[in-house]
């Protein structure tokens, strides 16, 4: 390689740790086509299935926490209507004065806050010191760096992104979630990348800087012949194994396919939490405005008939 | 139509204010009263549409303020409590952005009939200079409006549209730093684009009060472009008979609107706003909501230098010609006939033109490369020679077909023969019943 040449891989590097960074799907076309799965919240009557977003959180706060926050998402939030942790009514020994389906109340949520594996900085105390303490269902789910210096030192100096809107800040975000997180695979042999550097065919990027010398000619453009892979290069690890988390549901396999579609229906969830009342308002409104089309149109032509020319 | 006041003060009180502040016979005389040509079809009902959508915008929008905190750091973030926390606030949120694309969806649609049917000739060219005002604000308002949520495109989209301005010789820099109120897109810019995005929709509101009041002046277009002759043959009361149709258009038109609202929301947004603005990233395609597309493409096609005048002045100016155009656009027709019905080659070009609105949409959305630039410098072209050459020409050079000797004959006519609709007007449900 001349020194152009480094220098634009340099740039390009940095650009697409950027453009990786602020996930916009770079200039279409050079990634693989995504994996389209079947939602259970696809289509205008589609809900969440709460027992995936339940696993979908436990697989969220296994792993994807250990980097990533989800700082939008309170404890509350995931007790609320629509939530995975909603409760109706209070499960059995629970004291008759506590209404569960108030999310504050909930048993189950402030287990969890309880229990989080982060603490939440509060505070001045009466001395005037900052402390650590477990959060309770109000706060926010605290955030494994505490800042962007912190997580990048801790990342190879790539900063894990928020994934509190990670589904809607990306072109099909869903789709492209769970494609990201099962498509993990060996590089293509025509490319050589850097340890602590992944290929992903469904990650964003421009493989062409990661061929090989052999196959790139003296001004850094790929030889005749040589195929540029799709996809990108990404500095997070496959983050899923099969086996790697434990379901209470003795049924549901603990794969990676299966880790990666709760989790992606659970991010889909943090993202919008409110689209079950979205979708269940809009029925009723379209409803609405469908009837109230036809006596109006029926309106009109009744008045215009009475119209002599 | 200014016609002799029907409105009689039935109890004490109306005719107390009639004598102090005649409110009451005025809403009589536009809204109830007013004589309106019997044969509009339903392009005439998007004027009723765009004053729902702008009560609409105004109403969702004060709510939003109320929990939006227009500050650089904590901007975005509000957003999300209003999505996440604020009772309905997602409602109010989506409400406002859907709403904003279907009010210009609404209003291309409306500029289109006035084009067609020659609305802006004489005596109505101020009803149009008006409504050529009320587009810019709109265009203003919706631009601001955009940056407020304070995502990658937001930002973005400030940076690139106030460099615009960096373009214009000697004072364009400065000009730019005193826009954005700093060396770059910052605090200060966020901070007045809501002051103005507050303020500009109530200019909208009384510019409309204007148009409203010029329209009721000269009256109604009608699709024949032939003026009332005989208010008693050609016209009927506004109320019940355009009440009631336009009630029905609107509705339709709410039903496209809650489509959008709770199925499909994010639908015409882009994902790249759902990341926080980061001024150290920029996206690899920068583009903006779909409604600027056309001006974004004209702006793109200049890519050439003419003379003193670099490629970028040469763009914005183009882009700002484009609309500029439409105030000067009843005298650059020369055509005494109105409606496009009678103008059967004009109205061949006008078709064209349509398409090459439609085109420079879809090339706005395209990378600025190979053929697309291409494309979009004829486009561009076809956009301006339509306005400065074949309307002045076409008034020359054309004959139109013979006119309806009034508006009650072409609607007799039309029911005698049921002749088939051949320019794009809606299926005969808009017509009055046949005559017993």
């Amino acid at each position: 390689m001349n020194r152009t040449t480094i220098v634009r891989t340099l740039i390009l590097t940095v650009m697409t740790a950027l453009a990786g960074a602020s996930g916009a799907l770079a200039a279409g076309g050079k990634a693989r086509e995504l994996i389209h799965e079947h939602w259970h919240f696809a289509g205008p009557f589609g809900t969440y299935d709460k027992d995936a977003l339940q696993r979908g959180f436990q697989v969220y706060e296994a792993v994807c926490a250990n980097c990533h926050g989800l700082e939008l998402v309170a404890f509350r939030t995931l007790g609320q209507k629509g939530g995975p942790f909603y409760l109706d009514r209070c499960p059995a020994g629970v004291p008759d004065n506590i209404d569960c389906s108030n999310p504050n109340e909930n048993p189950v949520i402030k287990a969890i806050a309880e229990n989080y594996k982060f603490k939440v900085q509060d505070g001045p105390d009466d001395f005037g010191d900052m402390f650590e303490r477990a959060p309770i269902p109000s706060d926010r789910i605290p955030s494994p760096f505490p800042n962007e210096q912190i997580a990048r030192l801790a990342n190879n100096n790539a900063l894990p992104p928020d994934l509190s809107l990670i589904t809607k800040a990306r072109h099909h975000g869903t789709d492209y979630l769970y494609s990201l997180l099962v498509g993990y695979e060996e590089p293509p042999a025509t490319v050589e990348i850097d340890p602590g550097q992944y290929y992903n065919p469904y990650f964003s990027g421009d493989m062409s800087q990661y061929l090989k010398p052999e196959h790139v000619d003296e001004e850094g453009y790929p030889r005749e012949g040589v195929e540029v892979p799709l996809g990108g290069v990404l500095a997070m690890a496959p983050p899923l194994m099969d086996g790697m988390i434990e379901y209470a549901d003795e049924e549901t396999p603990e794969t990676v396919e299966q880790y990666a579609k709760d989790v992606t229906e659970f991010l889909t969830w943090a993202a919008e939490p409110k689209m079950e009342a979205r979708k269940a308002l809009g029925v009723m409104s379209l409803i609405y405005l469908v009837i109230l089309a036809g006596l109006v149109y029926w309106s009109y032509r009744k008045i215009w008939s009475n119209l002599k020319r | 139509m200014s016609h002799q006041s029907t409105y009689n003060p039935g109890t004490a009180i109306e005719k107390w204010l009639d004598k102090r502040l005649p409110l009451v016979r005025l809403a009589h005389d536009s809204f109830v009263d007013f004589p309106t040509p019997k044969n509009l079809n339903y392009w005439w009902t998007f004027g009723g549409i765009l004053a729902v959508c702008l009560v609409i915008q105004i109403i969702t929008g004060v709510i939003l303020a109320m929990h939006y905190i227009p500050h650089a750091d904590m901007a975005f973030n509000s957003v999300e409590h209003i999505m996440r926390d604020v009772n309905y606030g997602w409602l109010m949120r989506y409400m406002h952005a859907n709403g904003a694309s279907l009010f210009f969806l609404a209003t291309y649609i409306h500029m289109f009939r006035g084009l067609y049917y020659g609305s802006y000739k004489e005596p109505r060219e101020v009803l149009w200079i008006l409504g050529v005002i009320i587009f810019v604000l709109m265009i203003a308002t919706a631009f601001m409006g955009y940056v407020l949520p304070w995502g990658q495109m937001s930002f973005w989209a400030a940076q690139v549209i106030t460099n615009l301005f960096s373009a214009i010789p000697l004072v364009g820099e400065d000009i730019r730093i005193w826009m954005v109120g700093g060396f770059a897109v910052d605090n200060p810019t966020l901070t007045r684009f809501f002051s103005l995005h507050y303020l500009l929709p109530f200019a909208i509101f009384g510019v409309v009060a204007l148009h409203i009041w010029a329209l009721h002046v000269p009256g109604n277009n009608n699709p024949t472009g032939v003026e009332v002759k005989d208010v008693k043959k050609d016209t009927i009361p506004f109320h019940p008979y355009y009440t009631v149709k336009d009630s029905f258009a609107i509705v339709v038109f709410l039903i496209v609107l809650a489509a959008f609202v709770f199925f499909n929301p994010n639908g015409m947004g882009h994902a790249d706003n759902y990341i926080p603005a980061n001024p150290l990233s920029t996206p690899p395609s920068i583009v903006p909501e779909w409604y600027f597309l056309p001006f974004y493409a004209i702006l793109r096609a200049i890519t050439f230098d003419i003379g003193p005048i670099s490629s970028k002045l040469g763009g914005v100016i183009a882009m700002f010609a484009s609309i500029f155009v439409l105030f000067v656009l009843p005298w650059l027709d020369t055509s005494k006939t109105r409606s496009m019905r009678y103008r059967p080659k004009t109205r061949l070009w006008f078709f064209l033109f349509v398409v090459a609105c439609i085109a420079l949409g879809y090339l706005g959305g395209k990378p600025a490369e190979g053929s697309y630039v291409v494309m979009s410098q004829i486009a561009t072209a076809y956009y301006f020679i339509f306005f400065l050459v074949i309307l002045p020409l076409a008034g020359i050079m054309e004959k139109p077909k013979t006119l309806p000797s009034s508006i009650a004959e072409s609607v007799l006519k039309k029911g005698q023969k049921a002749e088939p609709s051949a320019d794009a007007e809606p299926p005969p449900e808009a017509k009055p019943a046949p005559a017993q």
